[in-house]
This record gives C-alpha cells, structure tokens and sequence, in this order.
C-alpha cells in the first residue's frame, strides 16, 4: 500500500488548482479562448527549460516568460486575433522547449516532468503557490465577472459608459496566463489543459445559467481530480494519464 | 433645452465617407426615427454616433457625462453559453419588470433555447432598458412579431417619458410613425 500521508501536500496541491482551472477554462471558454489552455502552459514550459539554460530560477522563468505572453497578447491585439495568437505562442513554446531539450542534457528530463506533470514532488511552496495563485484568480474572477460576460456579449457597452476597457482585458490576459504557467509546474501541460477544457465543455453544455456553469464545472473538475489521483495511487500508474483518460470517460458518459 | 445629441453636417463612413450629410437636434423625451433606403447609411450614422466608424465631415456633439446605450443588428453571441434572460438583465441593469408575459415567464431560461423572436426581444430589452440617457436602436422590430413590436412601441414611450433622448434606424414604416415623435430621411450621397 502507498504511504499516503507522503501524498498528502501533492493531493492538497492538485485539489486546488482543480478547483481555480475549470473556472479560469468557464471565462477562457466564454471569450473563445480555450486554446490558451495549451498555449500558455507551452510557453511556460519553455520559459522554465529557459531559465535552467541559462542558470536562472526555473519558477520564476516559466513565471515571467507566461506573463509576457499573457501581455504580448494584448499588444498584438489589433494585428492579430485572440486564436491566432495562440496558436503562434503555441508554436513557439513547443519549438523553444524542443530546442532547449535538445541542446541541454539538463534539461531533457525537465521537459518530460513539464509535460507528464511532477505533481508527486509538490511541497509546500508548491501548495502554498497554488493556494495564493487560486485565491487570486478566483477572487478576481469574481470581481470581474459581470464586466467579462458584458464585454462578450455587448462589446461597445462599457465603453458607452466611460468606463476603459483595456486595463480589464490586460490584466485578465496575464493572471490567465500566469495561472496556468502555475499550475503547469505540478500538474504537467496536458493535466492542467484537460482541467481548463472538458468540465468547462460539459458545463456550458450541461446548465441553464452563468452560475450553475461555473458551480458544475468545479465540482466535475474537483471530482475528476480526486478520482483520478486515488485510482493512480491504487493502480501505480502515472497520474497525468489517468487523469486524462477519466476525463474523456467524463465527457461520454455527462455530454 | 439644451439638445443630448447634436449631429451637424455629419458625414460618416468606415474605410471612407458613406453617408450623405446629415443634420440632426434629439432632445430628452424625444423619440426621432431615422428611415431611408437600404444602403444609405442609416446604421453607420448610429455607429459614428457611438464612437465605432469613422466621422469624415461635421461634427456629433452630445451631453457631458451621458450613458449611451446601443443596440446593433449584430446579436449578442449567446449560443453555447450557460446563461439565463434574468442574468443577461442583471448584466445590464435593464429591469425585469415591464416585460411582456409571454417572455418574463421564460426569464429563468437558457437563453439559446428561445425561439429567435424571444431571444432577440430580451437581447434589445437588456440595451433599451438599461440606465442611459441617450439610446441608439438600430432596426429593433426585426425578428419581432406584431405583440413584440406593440410592446416596444410602448415602452419606447415610455422611456421617453422618463427622459431618455432614442434614436431610431428602421425601414418599418408603421412601427417609425406609431413609435416616434418626428422622423428623418436619409438620402444616399450625391456621388453614389
């Protein structure tokens, strides 16, 4: 039998990034912005091999290089639209994470942990990370709802107003990325993607309120997570995997 | 009284000047209709107004401080999401009372799965009924059927006689002599 009470920082430290992801993936999703999901965990998964070739904190690599993206967006707004962006940070990130691993012998095994998530190895900075980074997104999450969901619906609404836009959509656009650049270094690339899509997905499709949405998409996200880390731990198989697999047999089964 | 929205000699446009120019004095309580043939720039006027295409000529003067409220033919992407009437309201602060009974008793509803009629009526409702003192519409009567466009006609009125100053784009000729206090032709400009 495992010795749970070594998983026990591990577990608390998913949980919770289970619970803040399928609410940042409800307003990603709302504003046509599902593919962030993979985007901004490729780039920081580049910032993060970045940094150790170059000898500089991993954390804050990956941390800072998600940020940029998070802004650069914004930037590139009027060039270019919220997909295709993605799209490109996407690219970058996966062709910068390649060359890295490639070049850098270091390295090569950072990479695969970034990718198939080291959610095992969490501790308490990681828990404490997650704990502070989830609070902060939820709470803004929160206090910017109404103004993202006017912003979809009624684009000019606000600006009618006097009310600056800009400002919302940056700051939505960094904490985004940050969040997810975050959750990346426990739970792995395809972890934190899954919970930013498919409980989101079977929420918007599932509920007849904005509320309701947010409230199912947590829980399937919350319930997933736990189920997926029990049956890891019983059958002593990667959790990443099995993560993934009992999210798709979510979606059959819920869709 | 002191006009909300003064348009004098406006010409306006996107990539460049489509409309002929266009003089026009909207004061609170007032309903005005703006009809004219398709392609003349009836809804461009009203974009101009709410700062979305270009002015090239003229000039658009409007109260200090006021709230605009717009309402564009393009209707709000709601398919797909988990989202009720009652909180479109909310997002607004367009109030639930004053609706007619055949969509106030749909509120609690998706809103993607109401007909297009209902829908559109509670997408315009959310934008006609929202705090502001000025309020652009552009071709509200489109998908309603005749209970919907009577139920705007009189809550037009009824806006008006709380204050609001409404600018109205239609080609329902009908619904722009029971709906508006005077009303405006916009002619296609000389070189088109």
């Amino acid at each position: 039998m495992p010795d749970f009470e070594l998983f026990l920082l591990p577990f608390f430290t998913g949980l919770v990034l289970a619970l803040m992801l399928p609410a940042l993936g409800a307003y990603l999703r709302l504003r046509n912005e599902w593919l962030a999901a993979l985007s901004y965990p490729h780039v920081a998964a580049a910032g993060t091999l970045g940094a150790v070739f170059l000898g500089l904190s991993p954390l804050l690599g990956g941390l800072a290089m998600a940020g940029l993206a998070g802004a650069g967006k914004r930037l590139l707004a009027r060039r270019l639209s919220g997909d295709v962006c993605h799209a490109l940070f996407l690219l970058a990130g996966w062709s910068t994470t390649v060359l890295v691993t490639a070049n850098q012998p270091t390295a090569e095994r950072l990479g695969h942990a970034l990718f198939d998530g080291q959610l095992y190895f969490a501790g308490v900075v990681e828990l404490l990370s997650a704990v502070l980074g989830s609070v902060l997104v939820l709470s803004a999450l929160r206090f910017a709802s109404s103004r993202l969901l006017l912003l979809r619906l009624y684009p000019d609404f606000s600006r009618l107003r006097g009310l600056t836009v800009w400002p919302l959509e940056l700051a939505f656009d960094v904490l985004a990325a940050l969040a997810l650049a975050l959750a990346t270094m426990s739970l792995g690339v395809m972890a934190t993607f899954s919970l930013v899509f498919v409980p989101p997905w079977l929420a918007f499709r599932r509920m007849g309120t904005w509320r309701g949405g947010l409230g199912l998409a947590m829980l399937l996200g919350s319930l997933a997570y736990v189920l997926a880390f029990a049956l890891a731990l019983l059958l002593d198989q990667p959790f990443g995997a099995v993560f993934g697999l009992l999210q798709v047999l979510f979606s059959l089964i819920i869709a | 009284m002191k006009p909300v929205l003064q348009l004098e000699a406006l010409v306006a446009g996107w990539q460049q000047a489509a409309t002929a120019a266009l003089d026009l004095s909207l004061a609170a309580g007032e309903i005005v209709g703006l009809t004219g043939p398709n392609g003349v720039g009836k809804s461009t006027v009203l974009a101009a107004i709410a700062g979305r295409a270009r002015v090239f000529s003229g000039r658009i003067v409007h109260a200090p401080a006021i709230r605009i409220s717009l309402q564009t033919q393009e209707v709000p992407p709601v398919v797909g999401l988990p989202l009720s009437g009652r909180e479109l309201l909310a997002l607004t602060g367009a109030a639930t009372t004053g609706l007619p009974s055949w969509l106030a008793e749909r509120l609690d509803q998706r809103l993607d799965r109401l007909s297009g009629g209902q829908r559109h009526y509670l997408a315009l409702w959310a934008v006609l009924d929202a705090p502001a003192e000025l309020i652009l519409l552009d071709e509200p009567t489109n998908n309603l059927d005749a209970a919907g466009v009577r139920h705007l006609t009189t809550h037009l009125h009824e806006r008006a006689a709380a204050g609001s100053a409404i600018l109205v784009v239609s080609h329902d000729t009908a619904f722009v002599q029971a709906a508006c206090d005077r009303c405006l032709t916009l002619e296609a400009p000389a070189d088109a």
